[in-house]
């Protein structure tokens, strides 16, 4: 089921969470939104699902406007970051209690419910587990309930609000692997809401990242980290250090130098560079590059990470290096950034 | 929750317990004015109760009960409780409902509403009746042409009880809903639920302990309320007097056995709900602790 939301607006108390929203969905799409809290993630979830309407704009279900339609009639599988488990009915009953409310005429028979129930147990690899209560349940294992429960109506749509965010590392990413696996043994549309990086980047076909209720970028893993299209972005995604440049005739220019990046699509005037620790190269004589002195040095996992005073120790910047690279013992270093943006400077 | 044996193999709770636990003297002594207390105020009035009603043996205490017009305010007593105590479930459970799951204008001024019989006097609430309903009230006139009988008779009782016992079920059902919050309700309707049937398998269950409490305390204030209730029923014997207007009556003719047996079976009634409550809790115990959040 493709899933398209139109420029959406929703307002709380006349207070916007979410402003002039538009994202497309794909068929079979895994999604991620990613955005820290207050970003509107979770509301764009709830929106579409119809647990909340949109104060303005449209929301399609296919071709269908499902903007009007109740969450029952969206027929979305919805799987919530506490589970909202039903802790008086069983593992069971919980999975099944989708079917068992249904009108007469759509019901399937009590044999059925249960064959469909541990069917679905099977598939989120608990079976035998149908007796419990939730409350016997770890939380890996509630959450996989959850996710079997959401999925025994034979959802259009899959929505996961923050389905790992109350676990603990170790069981999150193992959960995270079968998410995909069950993903793509089904092929349910699905959309999630995560705060964390990793998991988005990891899980997503294509991740949206958001922030203040809009969103900054849609793109797949390797976009949104190699070509990130706003200062946000950068630094929300991954690392990234800043510099304070100035653009002019074309060049970027640090100070009175300028550093050999040409950005001839820029007017002229205050900017910012980003780039990423990692993409840069090292230069042993510097006709355009970033100089600087090593003010710190610290070993980070398989490589070493120095930060850099730059312009007589006004600014600084951090880099990566290989651990035995002799340009990590000097204590002046020339390096000039792969892969790098520059954007102006906001006038607030 | 916090009861460490939960937890035998934790260190921690074991020091944590260790270090709040009153030396044994200081908790003999707790212990001591705990029981002392609930002894001298609770328990000796009671036992006087059944004491005085059986004074004279249990021949003047089954004539005292089998009496026409004790037996006319027994029967009235259940009958008010049976029309009350359901208005209130349904009343209360609405009104938390409202309260702990919707966001709307005016919810503190609706809550400081439910606290209003607790706060006022019962007898002020029978009075307020009495203006409302009475012959020179507003609507008196239009009463009596219609001829309605509301004050000094059943309906008017069942007012006033309704009034004062609103507050047991809700107040007993608001923190639960509101802890509980909305998740649940959400995951349903999300599963193709209706309205109803949300409330019927998915929210019914989660505070039913808590619904049973409210009701066994609201039935227990609707057979044992005096003041409002004596305000509105005119005491005419064997007709609009309730166990508790009885029992004064027959006091205040010097009936000590008659006064006290009367006493005695309501106090009675009130026991029972109490043992009622505390063997569901000793049966359910497990369930009730799981349904009060895990």
């Amino acid at each position: 089921m493709e899933v398209r939301v139109s420029n959406v607006r929703k307002e709380f108390d006349r207070f916007p969470a979410l402003r002039d929203v538009s994202l497309d969905i794909k068929s079979g799409e895994l999604i991620a939104l990613l955005g820290p809290s207050g970003s509107g993630k979770t509301t764009l979830l709830r929106l579409i699902a119809g647990l909340e309407r949109p104060t303005r704009g449209t929301i399609f279900f296919g071709d269908e406007d499902a903007s009007n339609r109740t969450i029952q009639e969206r027929n979305v599988g919805f799987v919530f970051q506490h589970y909202a488990l039903f802790r008086h009915m069983t593992v069971a009953d919980n999975i099944g209690f989708g079917l068992k409310v249904r009108p007469s005429a759509k019901r399937p028979t009590r044999a059925e419910i249960r064959r469909r129930a541990s069917e679905l147990l099977d598939l989120v690899q608990l079976s035998g587990l149908e007796k419990r209560y939730p409350a016997q349940l770890s939380g890996g294992q509630r959450q996989r309930v959850a996710l079997a429960r959401a999925m025994a109506i034979e959802p259009r749509v899959l929505l996961l609000d923050e389905p790992f965010g109350a676990l603990d590392a170790q069981v999150r990413r193992e959960l995270r692997r079968w998410l995909r696996e069950i993903h793509d043994a089904t092929g349910h549309t699905t959309i999630f809401v995560t705060h964390d990086q990793e998991e988005a980047l990891e899980l997503a076909d294509r991740v949206v990242v958001m922030s203040q209720g809009r969103i900054e970028q849609i793109g797949t893993a390797d976009e949104v980290y190699d070509t990130p299209n706003s200062p946000f972005v950068y630094g929300f995604i991954g690392e990234s250090s800043s510099l304070p440049v100035k653009v002019e005739d074309g060049q970027v220019w640090i100070a009175d130098r300028p550093i050999g990046l040409a950005a001839p699509e820029l007017t002229d005037g205050e900017a910012t560079l980003y780039f990423r620790p990692h993409d840069i190269e090292l230069l042993d004589e510097c006709n355009g590059c970033i100089a600087g002195t090593v003010a710190a040095s610290r070993r980070v996992a398989g490589t070493r990470r120095v930060e850099l005073e730059i312009g007589g120790g006004r600014e600084r910047v951090e880099i990566e290096l290989p651990v035995g690279h002799p340009a990590a013992q000097k204590s002046r270093v020339a390096f000039r950034p792969k892969r790098w943006k520059v954007f102006p400077k906001v006038v607030e | 929750m916090a009861d460490p044996e939960l937890y035998p193999a934790d260190a921690y709770h074991e020091h944590a317990s260790l270090a709040v636990t009153e030396r044994p003297l200081a908790r003999a002594g707790l212990m001591f004015v705990a029981f002392a207390f609930l002894a001298i105020f609770l328990l000796l009035p009671l036992v006087v109760v059944f004491e005085q009603a059986f004074s004279r043996g249990i021949g003047a205490f089954l004539e005292a009960i089998n009496e026409h017009d004790t037996i006319a305010a027994i029967k009235l007593t259940l009958l008010v409780a049976v029309i009350s105590v359901p208005l209130n479930l349904v009343f209360g459970v609405a009104a938390a409902w409202a309260i702990a799951k919707f966001e709307f204008k005016g919810k503190a001024f609706l809550t400081t509403l439910i606290d209003l019989p607790f706060s006022v006097s019962p007898v002020i609430s029978g009075l307020v009746y009495v203006l409302l309903f009475g012959a020179s009230s507003l609507l008196g006139p239009w009463l009596k042409m219609h001829g309605i009988v509301i004050l000094f008779a059943v309906p008017g009782i069942v007012l006033a009880t309704v009034f004062v016992t609103f507050p047991f079920v809700a107040r007993e059902l608001i923190p639960l809903m509101q802890e509980q919050g909305t998740g649940d309700e959400e995951a349903a309707l999300s599963l193709g639920a209706n309205g109803w049937q949300t409330f019927w398998h998915v929210t019914l269950p989660n505070i039913k302990w808590g619904l049973l409490y409210g009701v066994l305390l609201c039935n227990a204030r609707a057979m044992g309320e005096f003041g409002a209730v004596s305000v509105v029923s005119g005491h005419i014997r064997g007709m609009t007097n309730t166990m508790p207007l009885h029992v004064e009556i027959l006091y205040n003719e010097y009936n000590a056995v008659g006064a006290f047996a009367v006493a005695s079976v309501l106090a009675g009634l009130a026991l029972v709900t109490l043992v009622l409550k505390t063997l569901l809790e000793l049966r359910y115990g497990a369930e009730i602790a799981a349904t009060r959040g895990h």
